[in-house]
């Protein structure tokens, strides 16, 4: 009894979401994204609309998930239906090409410049007159410096802090993997809190006021230097970091089961197109193209970046090496 | 002499009942009162119109229906599933009796991450149906249907919980003497059975439906966070922390509170009005 009338309840649920006049009437398209990009989607879609009603005369709604880049990684595999998504590393996405065969493994030859139409870096948040003169790199492993920074197993902006902090250590030693653990395993050390996504430890720097330096995304700690006030927060930009290249990628089953592959396609071309450039560009993302870069409001520092290739090999060799179960983080990471 | 000792042994002197007396009461006050008062001061914070403007926006508009339907399903369901059920445990003998009310706890003591993790293994991609609902195009999680069932799977034992000790307590004389006058079991459990727990339902209703809208984590788990979609109202809450607009998020915030003050007071009525008509253990 219990049983038929929740299935009956269900079907009326169903029923009600499908005739709710609201959903109806216009193509719908849903991207999964990472933590920090939820500024830059709300501005973005909203230009891509625009842009697609003057090409076709169709209404887009585009729908927006955020959570860490590993845990919708993760939800796509298991059903999130996302047309596309916009991840905060390559490797996320080979994982769901490679599990769940949602789309081909030579995904990221698919777009221009590995398929990543802005880069960004890492960076430290400080507070005001950066009490703890944080300047680069060997600063975080002093003692009696509490260090922000999310989990890297479910955060992908917290394995780029990880691997630019492994990066500095190799350049600064001579390439000495020994010096490099226990530059990255006393770093550690200093977190007091590893949030899973990178929007929840900028609110624990920002807002509950925990730590003294935050390892950011870029972008984001731009961002919360722009949301806080400027007589808050400072960016420190260290001597050296990792480039890091957000990849973007249709899903091809979902996309062609909801008949939505060009506009889909149409959606993540529109994000290298000058437009979508100066976007990106406002929001603190480095744009590939330079002219949005030179216009926008606030000029990134230069900076000396390597890439995960030279460095590590790769995505996949990195994952393997570092944030796979029994990686170097949990053997350095003892909570 | 003798009888102020006896006193003194058996209370406390007056300064230490009123230092216990302060410290519950500003225990109260700082746990409690307090942080109700900052959630719908910083809500008001911007001023009222802004406030409209906060809860009338569409996403807000679409996790407030979509929590309203959540709880228009998952009520009524645990309403049907707990009178059946403690009508069966209180009124009947029956093999396997105390492993029913053990199960009838289990949501209780799962922790909520957990309830939403097993929908997920069961209706993933990779789950143990998963794969067939996928060929078949039926999607369960990360849409309102995996939403409604996890909130029914946490909210599944308030309404059993507080009938099964007042259905015990009653006992089923009045049902035998209705059986006896020639009344059918329907006849019985609608003219019998049923006056005699309306109040103790009610306030099982009440506490399923506070759940049912406040549910956070197996919501989260399932829900695939989809703006003015799969959102729910602590969920969308969340959201609008986590974008710096804390004014929204207190004010969505304190819708919750509301409907949770809302619940207290009549929760309170009807201990005050019907008390000796509810079932002798409350949560």
């Amino acid at each position: 009894m219990t049983l038929s009338f929740t299935r009956r309840a269900l079907a009326i649920a169903v029923g009600l979401m499908l005739a709710s006049p609201s959903f109806a009437a216009e193509r719908t398209l849903l991207n999964a994204s990472y933590d920090p990009t939820r500024e830059l989607y709300q501005e973005y879609n909203k230009a891509f609309a625009k842009y697609w009603k003057g090409k076709t005369g169709d209404d887009v709604a585009v729908r927006q998930s955020h959570a860490g880049s590993g845990g919708q990684s993760r939800a796509v595999i298991d059903g999130l239906r996302a047309d596309v998504v916009t991840l905060a590393l390559a490797y996320d996405i080979d994982v769901i090409a490679e599990r769940a065969k949602a789309l081909p493994v030579e995904w990221q030859s698919r777009l221009p410049h590995n398929s990543a139409p802005y880069t960004s870096t890492i960076v430290f948040l400080v507070r005001k007159g950066n009490p703890k003169a944080i300047k680069d790199w060997p600063d975080l492993v002093k003692p009696g410096v509490a260090v922000i920074t999310p989990n890297p197993k479910t955060s992908g902006g917290a394995r780029w802090n990880y691997l630019a902090a492994w990066g500095y250590a190799l350049k600064a030693n001579h390439n000495n993997p020994a010096a490099a653990e226990r530059f990255v395993s006393q770093l550690y050390k200093n977190v007091p809190v590893l949030d899973s996504g990178a929007r929840g430890s900028t609110i624990t720097f920002t807002q509950r006021g925990l730590g003294d330096v935050y390892i950011a995304w870029e972008n984001e700690a731009y961002l919360a230097r722009d949301e806080f006030g400027a007589d808050k927060f400072e960016v420190v930009t260290p001597s050296v970091s990792i480039l890091a290249e957000p990849p973007v990628a249709v899903v091809d089953r979902v996309a062609e089961r909801h008949k939505n592959r060009d506009l889909a396609e149409e959606y993540l071309k529109y994000l290298y197109a000058p437009e979508g450039q100066a976007i990106i560009a406002g929001h603190y993302y480095r744009p590939r193209d330079a002219g949005a870069a030179a216009s926008a409001k606030v000029k990134l520092p230069a900076i000396e970046l390597f890439t995960i290739d030279e460095v590590f090999g790769g995505w996949k060799k990195a994952q393997a090496e570092h944030f796979n179960d029994k990686g170097m983080f949990d053997k350095i990471y003892k909570p | 002499m003798a009888a102020t000792r006896a006193l003194a042994a058996i209370t406390e002197s007056p300064k230490v009942r009123l230092a216990l007396l302060l410290l519950a009461l500003a225990y109260i006050l700082f746990f409690l009162v307090l942080p109700v008062v900052v959630v719908f001061t910083e809500a008001f914070g911007r001023g009222f119109t802004y406030y409209v403007e906060a809860v009338s926006e569409p996403d807000a508009q679409a996790a407030i229906k979509l929590t309203l339907l959540v709880a228009a399903i998952a009520v009524p369901a645990n309403v049907v599933f707990g009178v059946a059920a403690s009508w069966a445990i209180a009124k009947f003998d029956f093999v396997g009796k105390s492993f029913l009310i053990t199960l009838i706890d289990l949501p209780f003591s799962v922790s909520p991450v957990i309830s939403g993790l097993i929908y997920v293994l069961m209706f993933g991609g990779h789950g143990l149906i998963g794969p067939w609902l996928d060929q078949h195009d039926i999607q369960i999680i990360y849409a309102v249907p995996g939403i409604v069932l996890a909130t029914i799977f946490v909210t599944f034992p308030f309404v059993a919980r507080e009938l099964i000790p007042l259905m015990q307590e009653q006992g089923t004389e009045e049902e035998e003497a209705a059986r006896s006058l020639g009344a059918s079991g329907w006849q019985t459990f609608w003219r019998v059975t049923l006056p005699n727990i309306k109040w103790g339902l009610l306030y099982g209703v009440l506490l399923c439906n506070a759940r049912a809208m406040g549910e956070f984590g197996a919501v989260s788990v399932v829900s695939g966070h989809i703006r003015g979609f799969t959102n729910t109202m602590p969920l969308h809450v969340e959201i609008l922390y986590n974008e710096y607009n804390l004014p929204a998020a207190f004010a969505v915030a304190s819708l919750l509170a509301f409907l949770a003050l809302v619940t207290l007071v009549a929760k309170a009525i009807l201990e005050w009005r019907y008390g000796h008509e509810l079932a002798p253990v409350h949560h």
